[in-house]
């Protein structure tokens, strides 16, 4: 069977512009959040969010590192994530120049789960005051979610298989799961994989406020409210950002002498089938993807050392908690379990990818991101290693990450150290 | 330069990220300045905004396909 390994990473987060910038304040314990300040939020329930920086941030994005400042001008800001995040990816595996047999077998596969909300917001609002005539000509293309895949592909000329995944919170860890397939297949020997999202808008914030899914009690203290399993979480904090993976096959990226960061081994998929928002109450649409995950992968939940984790500091975490705890034990048989929400906040269809780097960025390292605000862990944490505040050094050989989300679609990812 | 020119000049080096000096009369949105269907779209409907005009798609295709081109429309058509 073809192997399917990791050989680029690259990240656009409320950390940094960049994989190592982010990485380095995720350990350090740092917080993207604070008030919002891409529009005036103070008539919003939610005044607050993890927003990716301006360049001039100590840990801000610069877009035209990468992206052509006309391509800026023209489409939403998560399209202009996922470019660079994807660009960053090419560069770090050493795929900038492909010769045109290696791109004809190079494909894309990076989704969001809204899209262009901020444009398609601004462009309501110009129709209406202003016409039709007055509607951007590049309205549509700018903002609908296959168009991060379209575009990577023609700024690097990749004729591989072209794929959006559109699974809400799950579209990241269902962007990498369906592109590592596409490589087993033999549809390509290279996928650019990942999923990214900006929403920070006044209708984005509006509709998840209204779906009671933000916090909305600590605008006050944005570096406090993303706090997954402590007793006072009161829902997520609106992320923004992009997260992608060069993922390859294992005899392409060894015959080039690629840097392998891991091997992709597991993907586990299912569905709630009870509600649009909640979970499932006793977690068994998250039950039954890890438990695919680690079958696919041919590993016992022993062999898993870090979990990461939904977690995105809402009633849901318990529930994923307790459903983990009936995969792997009551004390995780040993596996540390974080939730990386608490620093950057909830990234939607950015957040599986994003979360997959984390992991794979424990492995390459050996430590494992804090969940920050753990002050008062709630019921039915006891005996669980939730790596409260503090990056852990621990050894880190084999990963699993969660993503869940609306409509109850639920993505599980196996990766492990390649010897 | 006119001001109409000088005020083409400067819609076009804004949209199409080109240097201001290849946006002379003669240059061609599309050979010259490496325009395509869409931004001539988002350049006729800046021009239509900026000088009160309104340029029918027709007159768009057919009349306007250099800089000189836009620029004389204008005047012709301004109010």
């Amino acid at each position: 069977m073809r192997r399917v390994v990791v050989t680029g990473l690259g990240l656009v987060t409320p950390l940094g512009g960049d994989v190592e910038t982010s990485w380095a304040n995720l350990i350090a314990g740092k917080s993207g959040a604070g008030q919002i300040t891409r529009f005036d939020a103070s008539n919003q329930k939610a005044t607050i969010a993890c927003e990716v920086k301006d360049k001039d941030h100590e840990w801000g994005f610069d877009a035209d590192k990468r992206v052509d400042p006309k391509i800026q001008r023209q489409v939403d800001p998560f399209i202009v994530y996922g470019l660079d995040a994807a660009g960053q990816a090419i560069e770090d595996a050493g795929l900038t120049e492909m010769d045109e047999a290696t791109r004809e077998r190079a494909g894309v596969s990076i989704g969001a789960g809204i899209g262009g909300l901020p444009g398609i917001e601004y462009e309501s609002v110009n129709l209406h005051e202003r016409g039709p005539g007055r509607v951007s000509p590049h309205f549509v293309h700018g903002r609908i979610i296959n168009l991060i895949s379209g575009q990577v592909s023609i700024r690097y000329g990749l004729m591989g298989p072209n794929h959006a995944v559109v699974t809400a919170c799950s579209t990241g860890a269902h962007s990498i799961g369906d592109a590592a397939r596409m490589i087993r297949d033999d549809d390509a020997d290279i996928m650019l994989a990942g999923g990214s999202e900006s929403t920070v808008n006044p209708l984005g914030i509006a509709g998840f406020a209204q779906a009671r899914a933000l916090n909305t009690s600590m605008n006050d203290t944005p570096e406090k409210a993303s706090r997954p399993y402590d007793k006072n979480r009161g829902g997520f904090v609106m992320g923004e950002g992009a997260g992608v993976v060069v993922l390859e096959e294992y005899e392409h990226a060894k015959a080039r002498g690629a840097k392998i960061y891991a091997e992709v081994v597991g993907y586990g998929l299912s569905g709630d089938a009870y509600h649009v928002t909640a979970p499932h109450p006793e977690g068994r649409g998250a039950e039954l993807s890890m438990r695919m995950a680690l079958r696919k992968a041919g590993l016992e939940p022993c062999d898993i050392d870090y979990i990461n984790a939904h977690g995105t500091s809402t009633m849901a975490d318990t529930i994923e908690l307790a459903a983990a705890k009936r995969v792997f034990g009551d004390d995780l048989c040993g596996a540390s379990m974080s939730s990386t929400k608490s620093a950057i906040g909830h990234l939607l269809g950015g957040a599986g990818a994003v979360e997959s780097i984390f992991c794979i960025l424990a492995i390459r390292d050996q430590i494992v991101p804090p969940t920050l605000n753990l002050d008062d862990p709630d019921e039915g944490t006891e005996g669980v290693d939730l790596v409260p505040h503090t990056a852990k050094k621990r050894e880190v050989n084999a990963v699993l990450n969660n993503s869940f989300g609306f409509g109850g679609t639920n993505a599980s990812l196996v990766m492990k150290k390649v010897d | 330069m006119s001001d109409t020119a000088e005020r083409v000049q400067k819609i076009v080096v804004e949209h199409l990220g080109v240097e201001a000096e290849k946006v002379t009369p003669d240059a061609s949105f599309i050979d010259d300045l490496g325009a395509d269907s869409l931004d001539i779209v988002e350049l006729v409907m800046a021009f239509e905004e900026e000088f009160g005009v309104e340029i029918p798609d027709d007159d768009a295709a057919e009349k306007i396909t250099t800089v000189g081109d836009a620029t004389s429309y204008i005047d012709e058509h301004r109010g």
